[in-house]
């Protein structure tokens, strides 16, 4: 950890530190709409960085995280509402049994030779199923979806993150900070480098002795398990949950615009990515309710809009070309 | 007398299932040859229904004529999308082009939202509750008229692929891209026809579904995984693949939709994809790479 830090140039360190004390401290300044709009970006920074471990660094596709959110969120709320469970033990089961989904759609797709894009519809279909099937289990509140009661004597156990906007904030920022201290140490280790070999050239891999396989399911289970820390996270904050809605494609799209907006395989493209739609997409609710103009999908168009644009004009993402322009080039591997 | 009603269920399947299987077509047409997946497919096939249902609703044009313009309409539009925009994309990596199409797709859905709101549109064709009774069965006249529609498009194109100099030098991109660019065909041009091609084919199948189906934004992203599953049962790049997935895939529907239950039909759907991904991943008609 310290030899990570010390690899960094003064500048980038001072920056980093910079920017962290400035999150630390935008509660005093921020009032509880911007600091709702914190808290969305970076939730989207941690669950962004658990999807760029597998897409950016192990180069596996997939489409189908909302599964792992639904899965982490859906276990500790009913650990909670059900037998009074608290998150903080409720996160280890959340992480197992979205690790174990992992394990299976990845062994299904590895052991079988699923690649690329039928990898990609695989996760899909793995998370469409699980969508259905939530749908119709009444042990899990069915399409009726599943709600937290609202205690007020509750309110401030924080270990339970029974809490107001606040803590919510400060829980996000160290998912975040600490999503980019893991994302950081692993594409630093001995199976970060073996990711990249294995997304760069899978055969060239394994003519070198790397277990590809296992390379491949060690992503995915980092992966899930960490974006079911994502989804506990959501159950607690939102305290409502409907299939149709955690388990849905477009929040997995939603999830990986983020890192791809960003810079796919860096640690700072899902930071950057978050950081960039998030508020263009509050900005873009704000401003349309303020020309009147009462059409519910005019802000979604022109986020789509600006997609293609980005896209078109920084297929690398901003992150690479931000850190050019700051001078600090992040060594992509 | 229960399995006249089991038959009449699985006759309704293939029907609609030609449908899908039409739709799913322009879907592995694309993906055949220009090797960029469109995301947006089913978003397409909901701007048809629409479509459709504006020209009957202000015209009173049947969509079983209207279906021909609006594939004509549609394939000028996947054209000029390829020559200007997807084109740039050709051969960029996978998840370029993924947000690049889920971009356009999320302008559509969202397009769609504003101008005719979230709720379904029925278009309520005179003849939508007739049927025909052969023996015991009750048939639904429309399914059997936008099926007939469907297998004629597809074995137009078909002609068009095997007969036609234009649909040779297609299949020639598809087959040997080098090769093809070698003997002087004009790739970027027949990528254009082959997106204007697969978007005809998505119009028309939208155009018939509106017999079927109420038209509403939110079937886009439906549409979309639905295409794709049929392509990957049936076999990417297999024109007969396609149809085979859509009635196979429309029977399952069709069946567990009447003996579970109609929210857990695709369910089905997805395990069979799954099941066809890890145990035949070329597709049950599609040939090893």
């Amino acid at each position: 950890m310290i030899e990570l830090w010390r690899g960094l140039q003064p500048r980038a360190r001072a920056l980093i530190v910079g920017f962290f004390v400035l999150l630390l401290a935008a509660p005093l300044v921020a009032d509880r709409y911007v600091l709702s709009v914190l808290t969305l970006i970076l939730y989207f920074a941690f669950v962004g960085q658990a999807w760029n471990l597998m897409m950016g660094y192990a180069g596996q596709l997939s489409l189908g995280h909302a599964l792992y959110v639904g899965l982490g969120a859906y276990v500790a709320a009913l650990l909670w509402v059900r037998f009074g469970v608290g998150p903080w033990l409720g996160v280890f089961a959340a992480i197992a049994v979205a690790m174990a989904f992992g394990a299976v759609v990845g062994w299904l797709g590895f052991r079988f030779g699923v690649e690329g894009v039928y990898f990609a519809l695989l996760t899909i279909a793995a998370a469409e199923f699980t969508r259905i099937a939530f749908d119709n289990m009444s042990f899990t509140g069915g399409s009726g979806g599943l709600f937290m009661p609202y205690e007020p004597g509750r309110l401030g156990q924080w270990w339970n993150l029974r809490g107001g906007q606040l803590l919510f904030y400060y829980v996000a920022l160290a998912l975040a900070a600490g999503g980019v201290v893991l994302a950081a140490r692993l594409s630093r280790s001995r199976l970060g480098y073996q990711w990249l070999a294995v997304r760069e050239d899978e055969t060239a891999a394994r003519s070198l002795g790397i277990d590809a396989f296992r390379a491949k399911m060690t992503a995915v289970l980092v992966s899930s398990g960490m974006t079911a820390v994502g989804g506990v996270f959501y159950a607690f904050y939102y305290n409502n949950l409907f299939p149709g809605q955690v388990f849905d494609i477009q929040r997995s799209i939603e999830l990986i615009l983020g890192p791809i907006v960003g810079g796919l395989g860096t640690v700072f493209g899902p930071v950057v990515g978050a950081f960039v739609l998030t508020p263009l997409g509050e900005g873009l609710i704000a401003l349309t309710a303020r020309l009147g103009i009462d059409a519910p999908g005019a802000k979604a168009v022109f986020y789509g809009l600006t997609l293609i644009a980005i896209i078109y004009l920084r297929p690398n993402g901003i992150w690479p070309w931000l850190a050019r322009i700051l001078g600090l080039e992040e060594r992509t591997p | 007398m229960t399995w006249s009603i089991y038959l009449g269920v699985v006759v309704q399947g293939v029907l609609t299932g030609l449908v899908y299987g039409l739709m799913a077509l322009g879907l592995s047409v694309i993906f055949g040859v220009v090797r960029v997946v469109n995301f947006a497919h089913g978003e397409f096939a909901v701007v048809a229904m629409y479509a459709a249902f504006l020209l009957f609703r202000s015209l009173g044009l049947d969509p079983l004529i209207a279906f021909l313009p609006i594939a004509a309409a549609f394939f000028v539009v996947g054209f000029a999308l390829q020559a200007t925009l997807i084109n740039a994309f050709v051969g960029r990596s996978e998840h370029e082009q993924f947000i690049l199409l889920v971009g356009v797709a999320i302008v559509i859905l969202n397009g769609l939202l504003m101008l005719f709101g979230p709720d379904a549109q029925p278009a309520n064709l005179p003849y939508a509750f007739d049927s025909y009774a052969i023996g015991p069965l009750f048939i639904d006249k429309v399914r059997i008229y936008s099926a007939v529609a469907a297998l004629a498009i597809a074995a137009v194109l078909f002609a068009f692929f095997r007969y036609t100099a234009i649909g040779t030098a297609i299949r020639a991109c598809a087959d040997n891209l080098t090769g093809a660019a070698v003997v002087g065909l004009n790739v970027k041009r027949l990528y254009a026809v082959t997106f204007g091609i697969g978007l005809a084919c998505v119009g028309a199948a939208g155009a018939l579904m509106v017999t079927i189906a109420d038209a509403a934004p939110n079937l886009g992203p439906a549409y979309t995984l639905l295409a794709f599953i049929i392509v990957i049962v049936g076999g990417l790049g297999s024109m007969a693949g396609a149809l085979v997935g859509g009635v196979l895939i429309g029977v399952s529907e069709a069946l567990a939709g009447f003996i579970i239950q109609p929210s857990m039909k695709s369910m089905f759907s997805f395990a069979l994809l799954i099941a066809v991904l890890v145990l035949r991943p070329q597709g049950l008609l599609g040939r090893r790479a």
